[in-house]
């Protein structure tokens, strides 16, 4: 089907018809001053409005009088959290006498995912899926867990008609809007939005909403307004030769530099949509006879990251920042075919010192001229 | 730098050991034989519960299994060897789950998933001369290797055996290694560090001092080499000057490895996931890296 017309007062259409298609509904809506995304049924919820101020190191919300739904940035947390859960138990054990030989009976907690579909996705987070899909599902070993609550989602993307400052995804060429990766991709004007569909599964919910077919001048106009949101990004990162650069560029002082800064706290890769870092830890249940495996989000900040017995092979805020931009913008490249930055800046907003990550990677790369903090 | 990751052999291993089903869950296993080697390291013989289990596990030298503690935790052992349907692994107990595990006695139970990683090139190496180099405790992913060689002795040209350890006393398995001494053909070397006694059969030193002995074609043998990082790198350089050339120098790493799928990112090297394209790496691969601080 092309690309179809939705007017704003049809936009709870599009909510109802993904209940009625068995979904529970996840949208943007503020929480304690963010955008969060939470289970919505009303566009009443939706903030409607409102546009993100993202600085270094800092995060604001102003109501502005725009009638639009989606003329926000974004939030603190992408899809990540839905799909590869910050804890998740990965299975219990149990010694019971019945087991063969009296040994160990494990039980597999991979959850039932509910059918669950996510409105006002955003272009760099969709790009960020779609790397952590590849890490997990298309790797040598199938993640279960991370599958089941994908094949679960169903996503309706919102191209981006306002950036933040802290934005950068026209560099990394994932944003301001998307190709593909999404069940329904909305572009949101004045009038109303264009919908289109990138999956069977996309198709079915578009076939039961009010729509007309979009006009020429509505989809040039949508065309224009992605351009020139893209224009209006300051920040960029230099993709080119990155991983070489940066690995010829081991011993900059910079590197220092940053570590004076760098409260080595983690913020940056717990919010950033492609780091999938995790521990694997243990909780016995106080009978003796059960226990649960878990794992959990860590960092390569945290201390016990790159630990082997007693030592740790980055004891230093500066190896581990090293390791974090080195891993993210360069080894990247090699482990999965492009960088594991889609430029949706939020390590710089929530970075509580305010280091500014593409202005040190082009920096560090021998990029002198920089944008104004 | 070029890539650390040769994707080749990653879809060859990914063929070899991938598992059925869930492959975070471990597999139910027997003590079925507990030796006390010192005081700190002990060695386990280990049957699998399930005999359907038993009967699909096979391993390849080099490889490691996670082994679990009941309430505690998992973690990376190399596999030392098979004894029929049973399986060795020798572990040092260092911290809190390795110090848990040298309480458990025969009988107990623990779990394994595995085996995982790309082993020794024992294939690629037929009929080159091998040389193992091995430090301290850093011995036992090469003694599988060792044994396999023993075993299929015709198919490969000499065998240059060389380990060394700080004293003397820290020698696990010397018979073992009076025995291989014995097969044809066979070098076995031994250097401690810090004696001073001159034991027969024993050189002072580190592995330079073994190498004036070691008699071994440099343009055709394979090197199989771990142990403390610094010794590998130490040595290593020195194969290079002898004319060994970068990519038949095969080094076994250790990193921080929680999940051993290539999930969770703990062991990664610039672009390696230690558990899956490694623990085993040419030098040439590695050389850039693992002389960096911080990989
Ligand atoms: C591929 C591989 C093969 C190994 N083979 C053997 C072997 O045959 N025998 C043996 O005794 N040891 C071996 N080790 C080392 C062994 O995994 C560690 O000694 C063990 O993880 C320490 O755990 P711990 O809880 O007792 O120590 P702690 O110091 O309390 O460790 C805390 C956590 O840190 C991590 N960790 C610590 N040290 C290491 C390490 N060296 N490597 C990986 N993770 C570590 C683990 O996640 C561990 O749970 C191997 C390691 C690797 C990576
Ligand atoms: S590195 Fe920063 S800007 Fe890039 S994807 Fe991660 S959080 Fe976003
Ligand atoms: S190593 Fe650091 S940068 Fe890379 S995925 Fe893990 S937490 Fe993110
Ligand atoms: S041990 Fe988890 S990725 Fe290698």
């Amino acid at each position: 089907m092309a690309v179809q017309f939705l007017a704003p007062e049809s936009l709870q259409n599009l909510l109802t018809v993904l209940e009625a298609s068995g979904y529970q509904v996840m949208g943007p809506q503020l929480s304690e001053g963010a955008i969060v995304y939470d289970h919505i049924n009303d566009v009443a919820d939706l903030p409607r409005g409102i546009e993100t101020l993202q600085k270094p190191g800092s995060y604001k919300l102003q109501q502005t009088s725009s009638t639009r739904f989606f003329n926000w940035a974004n939030g603190p947390a992408a899809l990540k959290p839905l799909l590869y859960k910050a804890r998740q138990a990965l299975w219990s054990c149990e010694q019971v006498a019945q087991a063969v030989n009296g040994g160990f009976v494990f039980k597999d907690l991979v959850p039932q995912a509910v059918p669950t579909a996510v409105i006002g996705v955003r272009p760099c987070d969709i790009a960020a899926m779609l790397i952590q899909d590849e890490h997990f599902i298309q790797s040598e070993y199938c993640d279960p867990y991370y599958k089941a609550e994908r094949d679960a989602l169903f996503t309706v993307a919102v191209n981006c008609s306002s950036c933040a400052e802290t934005c950068f995804c026209a560099s990394t060429g994932d944003g301001p809007s998307l190709d593909d990766g999404y069940d329904l991709l909305m572009d949101e004007l004045d009038s109303g939005f264009l919908i289109r569909a990138g999956s069977t599964k996309g198709e079915q919910v578009l076939k039961k909403l009010p729509v007309t077919a979009a006009s020429e001048d509505l989809t040039a106009m949508a065309a224009e307004q992605s351009a020139h949101a893209a224009e209006k990004q300051k920040r960029y990162l230099l993709d080119e030769n990155m991983h070489a650069n940066l690995f010829s560029q081991l011993d900059n002082r910079r590197w220092h530099d940053i570590a004076e800064r760098c409260l080595s706290c983690g913020n940056c890769t717990s919010v950033c949509p492609t780091c999938f870092c995790h521990r694997e830890t243990e909780q016995a249940e106080l009978d003796g006879q059960s226990t649960r495996h878990f794992r959990e989000w860590s960092s390569c900040f945290n201390a016990d990251h790159s630990v082997m017995h007693g030592h740790s092979l980055r004891d230093s805020s500066e190896l581990r920042y090293r390791q974090w931009m080195l891993h993210k913008l360069g080894s990247w490249i090699y482990q999965y075919g492009r960088s594991g930055c889609v430029g949706c800046g939020r390590c710089i907003a929530w970075c509580p010192a305010g280091i500014d990550f593409p202005a040190e990677a082009n920096a560090i790369s021998g990029e002198v001229e920089l944008w104004e903090a | 730098m070029g890539s650390l990751v040769d994707l080749k052999k990653r879809t060859v291993c990914q063929a070899e050991t991938k598992m059925k089903g869930n492959p975070y869950i471990p597999m139910s296993a027997t003590i079925v034989e507990r030796i006390e080697e010192t005081p700190n390291i002990f060695t386990w013989k280990l049957k699998l519960d399930d005999e359907q289990q038993r009967k699909d596990y096979r391993f390849k030298c080099g490889q490691f299994n996670m082994v679990y503690l009941f309430g505690i935790g998992e973690v990376a052992i190399s596999i030392m060897g098979s004894e029929g349907d049973s399986f060795l692994h020798t572990i040092q107990a260092v911290g809190r789950v390795t110090n848990a595990m040298s309480k458990l006695q025969p009988g107990d139970h623990v779990a394994i998933r595995g085996p995982y990683g790309i082993g020794w090139p024992m294939m690629e190496s037929k009929s080159r001369d091998l040389v193992f180099i091995t430090g301290g405790l850093g011995c036992a992913p090469a003694v599988s290797a060792i044994r396999e060689a023993i075993k299929n002795r015709d198919e490969y040209g000499r065998l240059v055996i060389m380990q060394t350890v700080l004293h003397r006393h820290d020698m696990l398995w010397e018979p073992q290694y009076d025995e291989w001494r014995k097969v044809r053909s066979t070098q076995v070397l031994l250097a401690s560090d810090r004696d001073k006694t001159a034991w027969p059969n024993w050189k002072k030193g580190r592995v330079g001092a073994l190498f004036r002995e070691a008699k071994f074609d440099i343009n055709h043998c394979t090197v199989m080499c771990c142990g403390p990082h610094p010794m590998m790198t130490g040595t290593s350089r020195t194969l290079v000057d002898m004319g060994v050339k970068e990519d038949d120098i095969y080094l076994s790493l250790e990193r921080n490895m929680q999940c051993a799928l290539g999930h969770c990112g703990h062991c990664q090297m610039d672009e390696a996931f230690v558990c899956k394209d490694g623990p085993v790496f040419t030098y040439k691969r590695i050389k850039d890296v693992l002389e960096r601080r911080g990989f």
